[in-house]
């Protein structure tokens, strides 16, 4: 569960990320299509070269509901609801891949904190993706 | 068996050039650790694991990191003999250590964001890609002699 000091955390850090959601979403969603191409079976219908305007835009709607998740972390199911409805009825994504979106992103901070990507931070930030995860699946069945 | 193209054997080797063995291998077990809690299961006897800097500080965990990731460079000088080559390994997993496979895809993963962290830019998406590949195949071949 999220701690207080989690929730700090995760704001602190993410202060850094607002103002490159374009960039970083872009940036997950092509280290996801290149380390996991079956992730490329939910887009057939973009353009999925690196840098394409779907990807970008595509990039930054989802660092901007994570942006929506880090305001409102006390509140994840109420906040995210028109987005789990989206994904139980519409997209019905499988919910093993968003581990896989979970890592990239991840992986996209820990390139650009560097060492301020601490442990702590880590930690913090892995239990809030694995929550905003369980939310996006919750009405799934 | 795995097959790995020339470019994915490039981008393995170039980025465990850029790797500190000891402070990387540490760092991910430590990081395991924080991380996924429950893991520490396996570590009882390592002593002093109570906190994030318990365990960054602790040696146990720094000198059993490091042979984790040392072991781990058999598999990057030999990608087309890992399975051969992690055998013992996976015996003792799993005979002696009872260990759930399923920790090596976790610490497999923290391994990748390590790299990250400490390469920045360098770990291309292609790297990265790369890396991901190894993990798995490295985490399967562990998993491999279980019974």
């Amino acid at each position: 569960m999220l701690t207080a000091e989690d929730k700090k955390l995760i704001q602190q850090a993410w202060e850094k990320a607002a103002s490159h959601q374009e960039e970083f979403g872009a940036e997950a969603l092509v280290r996801m299509f290149t380390a996991y191409p079956q992730t490329k079976t939910y887009f057939p219908h973009f353009d999925l070269s690196p840098g394409s305007d779907q990807i970008r835009g595509h990039g930054k709607k989802v660092l901007g509901a994570l942006s929506n998740a880090v305001k409102n972390v006390d509140n994840l199911s109420q906040a995210m609801s028109e987005l789990s409805n989206l994904h139980a009825y519409n997209l019905r994504v499988d919910p093993v891949n968003f581990k896989l979106l979970s890592q990239c992103i991840q992986v996209v901070l820990a390139v650009h904190m560097g060492k301020d990507y601490t442990p702590e931070v880590h930690a913090a930030f892995d239990k809030f993706l694995s929550a905003v995860s369980a939310v996006l699946a919750e009405k799934y069945r | 068996m795995v097959q790995w193209s020339a470019e994915e054997k490039q981008l393995i080797t170039s980025i465990w050039g850029k790797v500190n063995v000891a402070d990387c291998g540490a760092e991910a077990l430590a990081r395991l650790l924080i991380v996924y809690p429950w893991t520490q299961r396996f570590f009882a006897s390592f002593g002093n694991l109570s906190s994030p800097t318990a365990i960054l500080g602790n040696p146990m965990v720094r000198a059993h990191g490091k042979k984790g990731l040392t072991s781990f460079e058999e598999a990057v000088k030999n990608p087309d003999n890992i399975k051969k080559s992690f055998a013992e390994l996976s015996k003792l997993h799993c005979e002696k250590l009872h260990v759930d496979p399923e920790n090596f895809r976790l610490l497999g993963d923290i391994l990748i964001v390590v790299l990250a962290s400490h390469i920045g830019k360098d770990f291309t998406p292609a790297s990265q890609a790369a890396w991901q590949k190894m993990v798995r195949v490295v985490a399967h071949a562990l998993a491999h002699e279980y019974h």
